[in-house]
């Protein structure tokens, strides 16, 4: 079989799929909203992700350590400890505040200034300010060099002031998996959408199946267009719930705006990427053409001819 | 081109259809397989089309053995098989001109190549211009020409019919069955079940008359006897 008589019956076979959809309107599109709502939702959740992580992202990964010194420890021994501290593997940056430049900006941000001028004494304690090296702020790390800082007699307090951080970033591991699972058992649920609508189909035309094996035509001839309106589904399942996700997108982008700026950012909502698009159209595309094989390989071998 | 070596068929439910069953059809020949309902013609047509395998003994069809032919390989035999049957078995909701296409179409045969026998097979059995009809649209007759039609559009070497003429008024079987001729005519081989008698003996082609599932006769030149007390 020549290219170009191969491709003449592929064309053949996939013209003779898009008039049989074609043919029943509404049923096609039924099946393309449920198939294209069960791929909108994990797309869906993951532009929630992606939002939720570059949001947040300028302070996710500044995750830190303030450790508060006794108010007895000159800025002196300070200095030392700033230089101890400094020299550990795992600590990446360590900022010493004194108890003066403390004081100072404490007076300029929280807005007590004429209160805090009725003071004597400074009651501010020097403070050293820690970076960790370990970009990942895990959990781990920072609870080692807390303990490790905590055990200075000179240290009064230590604390690790992004906890809510790492909340955020464990409520985001979550949701991934979340997404995982959810597009595991969608994509499952498209196979069973399309495959059950393939065998209505092949159920439909077992005349045509039987009259065609009868006269020769082969498993793999008889399957074909089956396949192809398979593909055909999840391409437009894809096609939709792409169409579907934008419009959310697009709705979505002034509230998220507004809620932004309320909090100083100019965060803009992010869509799908060109990759995104692609996942999804390639998903649709391998969840229709393996959801049409099962069912045409379960069902067509059943349907032999009879005289 | 056909050969039937000692061949029972035993079904599912334990009705034995045929019982050492034992012929050989010759390139070119037309035969015609004769017998009451249930004698067994339609099972010997069967296995012929491999639609049904012999429960013992060996069918040999265009030289292969149909009980050791791999499932792959059947859709390849049995385009080498033009069928003809009794309900002539057409597509009702496509046009005559594509059930005739079919069997060329899953042959991969081109496009060009399709249009051009396609009209010349619907030429043969004088329905040029009816391509665009359902076959609802046309007469019981018509039908069974197309059936006829889409048989031998890919030129198969063996042309087997089932009760074709089982459904029409004795003028329109006896223009079938000419049809039939004119194949046998031009080289290929013919085996026909019918219970027609009158056909039969004024084609005065060698019949096979089968009787609860074995050859009860088989005459070159069917002696009235044979084909009378059928």
């Amino acid at each position: 079989m020549s290219f170009a008589v191969a491709g003449g019956r592929h064309l053949h076979a996939l013209i003779g799929s898009v008039g049989r959809l074609a043919r029943s309107p509404l049923a096609t599109l039924l099946t393309l909203l449920v198939i294209a709502l069960a791929l909108a939702l994990p797309a869906a959740l993951r532009l929630f992700v992606i939002n939720a992580q570059a949001a947040t992202g300028n302070f996710a990964n500044a995750v830190d350590l303030s450790v508060y010194l006794k108010t007895d420890v000159p800025l002196g021994k300070a200095q030392q400890l700033a230089k101890a501290a400094q020299g550990r593997a795992d600590v990446a940056a360590v900022t010493l505040i004194p108890a003066d430049q403390g004081l100072e900006d404490f007076r300029r941000y929280s807005g007590f200034g004429e209160a805090l001028a009725a003071l004597k004494d400074n009651p501010l304690p020097h403070v050293l300010h820690v970076l960790p090296r370990a970009m990942d702020g895990s959990a781990a790390t920072l609870e080692s060099l807390r303990r490790y800082f905590s055990a200075w007699p000179e240290v009064d307090l230590v604390q690790v002031d992004s906890e809510w951080v790492m909340r955020f970033n464990a409520i985001l591991e979550v949701l991934r998996r979340l997404l995982a699972i959810a597009a595991a058992l969608l994509g499952v649920g498209v196979l069973a959408v399309i495959g059950n609508t393939i065998r209505l189909e092949i159920q439909g035309r077992r005349a045509e199946i039987e009259v065609t094996k009868l006269v020769g035509g082969s498993n793999a001839f008889v399957r074909r267009p089956f396949l192809y309106a398979g593909v055909l589904y999840g391409l437009g399942g894809a096609l939709l719930a792409w169409a579907i996700v934008a419009t959310v997108v697009a709705v979505l982008g002034e509230p998220a705006a507004t809620l932004a700026r309320l909090y100083g950012s100019r965060y803009v909502l992010r869509g799908l990427s060109r990759e995104d698009i692609g996942v999804l159209l390639g998903a649709g595309v391998a969840l229709g053409w393996l959801g049409a094989w099962i069912s045409a390989a379960r069902h067509l071998r059943s349907i032999e001819p009879r005289a | 081109m056909i050969i039937f070596d000692r061949v029972s068929k035993r079904y599912a439910n334990g009705r034995e259809a045929l019982t050492n069953v034992s012929f050989n059809v010759h390139n070119g020949e037309m035969v015609f397989l004769t017998g009451r309902s249930g004698a067994g013609k339609s099972t010997v047509l069967k296995l012929i089309a491999l639609l049904e395998r012999p429960t013992r003994g060996a069918v040999l069809v265009n030289g292969r053995n149909t009980q050791s032919l791999k499932s792959r390989h059947i859709a390849a035999f049995r385009r080498r098989i033009g069928v003809v049957f009794q309900d002539h078995k057409l597509l009702a909701d496509r046009p005559v001109y594509d059930n005739v296409a079919l069997p060329l179409a899953v042959a991969a045969t081109p496009l060009k190549e399709i249009d051009k026998r396609v009209r010349a097979a619907l030429d043969q059995v004088g329905l040029l211009g009816k391509e665009r009809a359902l076959p609802l649209e046309l007469s019981v007759g018509e039908q069974q020409r197309v059936g006829i039609a889409r048989a031998v559009v890919s030129k198969p070497p063996l042309l087997i019919a089932d009760e074709p003429t089982g459904n029409l008024d004795p003028d329109l079987s006896l223009e079938v069955m000419r049809l039939f001729r004119r194949f046998q005519d031009v080289g290929v081989t013919v085996v026909i079940a019918t219970h027609d008698h009158h056909l039969v003996r004024e084609f005065g082609q060698r019949v096979i008359v089968l009787e609860n599932g074995q050859v009860h006769g088989d005459a070159a030149d069917p002696l009235p006897s044979v084909v009378a007390t059928r």
